[in-house]
C-alpha cells in the first residue's frame, strides 16, 4: 500500500468527497491558486474550478459566515483558516450562529460546515502557536475532530464533510508531513512516528466521536491527542523496556467524546493520564480529568494526572516554547505520578 | 450629504400600480402592526416570555423588500423581526405560537421573538448579533451561484450594523464576486439611544457602497412603494449577473429599542413627526387618492388583519407548552 502524510491524507479526503458531491466547496485564503499556505487544498482549483475552490479575501468573520449561508441553502462548505488562531476574528459566526442554529430553529436547520486548519506551537510566537480546540469543545453544538495519523485524516475529514453540523477539524503542522512546509521540523521529532503511514486509496468513513486505542497496555492509561499522542506513544515505548504497560488513547474527538473507551481503559489499568497541548486552566485536560472522575472514580488507584501547556501565551523562543508545551519527560513524570500511589 | 431625509408625510405614489399587489402590501404591513400591537398587551397582561423588538413604524421596508421577491429568494432578519416574517408569509398562527414558546411554533419554541423565523419560507434565520446576518446572507448568494438556482439572497439589518467589522467584510465579497444579494440597512435612525450621527462618521450610510463599487439607493423607507421599486430594480441587477445592491431605507422606530424602553432619548417633536408619517397610513391616503379602494375596503382589510391575529393568539392558546427537556433533541443534528 502507499504511504501519505497527514497533509495528503487529508487533501485526499477532500478530493474524493468533492468529486462524489457536487455541494461541496471550499473557502478560505490563498486555497486555490496557491494550494493552502499548508498545501492541504493543493491543485484543487485546477480540478474544481473557482465556483468550487473560493480563494478569499483576508476576512475569517466574513467568510466563515459566507460558510454558514452556504450550509444553510444545499451546499456542504469546509472553511480553511490559514492558521486556526485566526478562527478568533470568526468567533461570532462559530459560536453564535454556526453552533446555535439548529437549536435555535427548532432542529428545522442544519449546518454541514467544517471549519478546518493548522494549529500547535512550531517556533512562530504567540499568535500562530496556541492550540485552540478547548474554546470549541466548550461550545455545545459543535464537533471537535483531531486526527492524529494519516490514517484516521482521511477517514474523519470525509466524515466531517458528510456530517449536518459545524465541524472544528483541527490539524498540527508538526504532523502534516514532510510534504508540507510545515512538517519538515517533525522529521526531527523522534516522537512522532506516523509522518507517512498506509492509507488506503479507497474513500472510508471513521464515525466521529469514536476513539482509537493506539496501544494497548495494562499498567496505566494515557489520553492524548495530536502531537502529544505521538509523545506519549514515545513514552509508552521507553517504558515498555522499563517494565512498565502503558495504554495509550487517542480520542479523535473532543466533541463527540467516546467516554466509553476511556471507561473501559481506566477500568483496566486503574490509573490514567491526560495530556494536551492546550493551556491547562479550564482547558482540553480539566474537562477529561473531571470526565474521568465522574465516570471512574471506583476504579482510580490514584489521583488522576494531568499535562497541559503552561497557562501562558505561547513564547517566540524556542527554549521558552519548549518549556511551555508538554515534552515526553514532562508526561513521564505525571505516569510515574499516576504509578506511585 | 445630509444625514437625513425630509420627513414626508404626502400620501404614497399609488397611480399605475398593481392594484392586487396594493392589497397584498396593505394587508401584510397591518398584519405586521397589529402583530407587534397585540405583543405589546400580551405583554403586559399574559405570561409571554422574553422580550421582544418593535418595529412599529418601519413596516414599509419589511414589506416592500419582500413583495419584490420570489417565494424561494432568502432573507436573512434581526432581532426585530417579525415584521419580515409577516412579509415572508410565515403564518402568523406559528410566529404566535412561537411567541409563547408552544411546540407549534415556527421553531417548535426553540427561537423565541429575537430568533423568530421560518426555513420553509426562504427565511435562513433571524439573528441577533447586530450584523451577524450579512455575511450569512451573502453565503446565500454565493450558494444560489455555485447551485446556479437563479435565487437572491436580502439581508436586513438595522443602521448600527454597517459598523460592525461583517458589513464591510461581507459586502466587499459580494461585489468582488457579483453575487446574487442585496443589503437593506433599515435605518430607523436609532441603535438603541445613539443617533446614526453619533456612530457614522459619514452618516449618509448609502454611500459606503461606493468603498465597493457597488450599486446603491437611498429611499424613503416610510414609502413602500419607492422601497419596493428600489427593491425591483436590485432584484433584476442580480438575477441579470449584475452583483449586489446597497439600500438605505430612511424610516423610524416608533417604539422604543426593547419590551417597555421608553426611548427618553428621543425629542417629543420628533418621534411626534414621525408618528404623522405612518407608512400604513400613507399608504391608505394613497390608494384612496388612486382610486384603488374605496375607504369601505380598507376597513375591511384592517378588521381581516386585526381578526387574523386575533385568530393567532387563540390559536397559541390551544398549543402544546414546549417540554422542559425538549431542547436536547435539538443540540446536534442527526446526520
Amino acid at each position: 500500500m502507499r504511504q501519505l502524510g497527514l497533509a495528503a491524507a487529508i487533501r485526499e479526503g477532500i478530493v474524493q468527497e468533492m468529486r462524489a458531491d457536487d455541494s461541496v466547496i471550499l473557502l478560505g485564503e490563498d486555497v486555490g491558486k496557491f494550494g493552502g499556505a499548508f498545501h492541504v487544498t493543493h491543485d484543487l482549483l485546477d480540478e474544481f474550478g473557482a465556483e468550487r475552490v473560493w480563494d478569499t479575501p483576508i476576512s475569517e468573520a466574513g467568510f466563515t459566515g459566507l460558510g454558514i449561508g452556504a450550509a444553510l441553502t444545499g451546499l456542504r462548505a469546509i472553511v480553511e483558516y490559514q492558521y486556526l488562531d485566526f478562527i478568533f476574528c470568526a468567533m461570532d459566526q462559530v459560536v453564535n450562529q454556526a453552533a446555535k442554529i439548529h437549536l435555535m430553529s427548532g432542529g428545522r436547520a442544519k449546518v454541514p460546515l467544517v471549519l478546518r486548519g493548522p494549529q500547535g506551537a512550531t517556533g512562530r510566537g504567540a499568535q500562530h502557536s496556541q492550540s485552540i480546540e478547548g474554546y470549541f469543545m466548550h461550545t455545545p453544538g459543535m464537533k471537535v475532530v483531531l486526527p492524529s495519523t494519516p490514517y484516521d485524516a482521511k477517514g474523519l475529514i470525509i466524515s466531517a464533510i458528510r456530517d449536518d453540523n459545524p465541524v472544528l477539524f483541527v490539524e498540527h503542522k508538526l504532523l502534516y508531513g514532510a510534504a508540507s512546509p510545515g512538517g519538515g521540523k517533525a522529521l526531527s521529532d523522534s516522537a512522532i512516528q506516523a509522518i507517512g503511514m498506509d492509507v488506503p486509496e479507497a474513500p472510508y468513513a471513521i464515525p466521529l466521536g469514536e476513539a482509537d486505542i493506539k496501544r494497548e497496555g495494562e499498567d496505566v492509561t494515557i489520553i492524548a491527542t495530536l502531537l502529544m499522542l505521538h509523545r506519549a506513544l514515545a513514552l509508552a515505548e521507553q517504558m515498555q523496556a522499563e517494565g512498565v504497560s502503558v495504554e495509550v488513547i487517542d480520542p479523535r474527538s473532543l466533541a463527540p467524546l467516546d467516554v466509553e473507551t476511556i471507561a473501559a481503559s481506566v477500568a483496566k489499568t486503574n490509573r490514567a493520564v491526560v495530556v494536551s497541548e492546550d493551556t491547562a486552566r479550564a482547558g482540553v485536560s480539566a474537562e477529561l480529568v473531571a470526565t474521568i472522575n465522574d465516570h471512574c472514580f471506583y476504579d482510580l488507584e490514584a489521583p488522576v494526572q494531568r499535562v497541559a501547556a503552561v497557562d501562558a501565551p505561547i513564547p517566540f523562543g524556542p527554549a521558552s516554547e519548549r518549556h511551555a508545551i508538554p515534552q515526553v519527560e514532562d508526561i513521564r513524570a505525571a505516569v510515574l505520578r499516576a504509578l506511585s500511589d | 450629504m445630509s444625514a437625513t431625509l425630509e420627513i414626508r408625510r404626502d400620501p404614497v405614489d399609488c397611480a399605475g400600480a398593481d392594484r392586487e399587489l396594493l392589497l397584498r402590501i396593505f394587508r401584510k404591513m397591518l398584519e405586521a402592526r397589529e402583530f407587534e400591537e397585540q405583543l405589546y398587551y400580551l405583554f403586559l397582561t399574559t405570561a409571554m416570555p422574553g422580550t421582544m423588538h418593535q418595529a412599529v413604524g418601519q413596516e414599509a421596508v419589511a414589506v416592500g423588500v419582500v413583495s419584490a421577491l420570489k417565494a424561494d429568494d432568502t432573507i436573512t432578519s434581526t432581532h426585530r423581526g417579525h415584521a419580515h416574517c409577516v412579509a415572508k408569509d410565515v403564518p402568523l398562527n406559528d410566529m404566535m405560537a412561537e411567541m409563547f414558546a408552544k411546540r407549534e411554533g415556527s421553531c417548535r419554541g426553540m427561537g423565541g421573538s429575537m430568533h423568530l423565523t421560518d426555513f420553509s419560507k426562504g427565511m435562513l434565520g433571524a439573528f441577533a448579533i447586530v450584523g451577524s446576518g450579512i455575511p450569512i446572507a451573502t453565503g446565500a448568494a454565493l450558494s444560489a451561484r455555485v447551485r446556479g438556482s437563479g435565487q437572491v439572497a436580502v439581508s436586513f439589518f438595522g443602521d448600527g450594523a454597517v459598523n460592525e467589522g461583517v458589513f464591510h467584510e461581507a459586502l466587499n465579497m459580494a461585489a468582488l464576486w457579483k453575487l446574487p444579494a442585496i443589503y437593506i440597512i433599515e435605518n430607523n435612525q436609532y441603535a438603541l439611544s445613539m443617533t446614526v450621527a453619533e456612530s457614522s462618521a459619514l452618516p449618509d450610510l448609502a454611500a459606503r457602497a461606493c468603498a465597493y463599487d457597488m450599486p446603491s439607493a437611498r429611499v424613503d423607507g416610510n414609502d413602500v412603494l419607492a422601497v419596493y421599486e428600489a427593491t425591483r430594480e436590485a432584484v433584476e441587477r442580480a438575477r441579470a449577473g449584475g452583483g449586489p445592491t446597497l439600500i438605505e431605507a430612511l424610516t423610524y422606530r416608533i417604539r422604543g429599542h426593547a419590551r417597555f424602553e421608553a426611548a427618553g432619548y428621543r425629542p417629543e417633536a420628533e418621534v411626534q413627526a414621525w408618528k404623522e408619517a405612518d407608512p400604513i397610513e400613507r399608504l391608505a391616503a394613497g390608494m384612496i387618492a388612486a382610486g384603488a379602494v374605496t375607504e369601505a375596503q380598507l376597513s375591511q382589510i384592517r378588521a381581516e388583519a386585526e381578526a387574523d391575529v386575533e385568530a393567532a393568539i387563540d390559536y397559541a392558546g390551544r398549543c402544546t407548552d414546549v417540554g422542559a427537556e425538549d431542547y436536547l433533541a435539538y443540540i446536534t443534528a442527526e446526520t
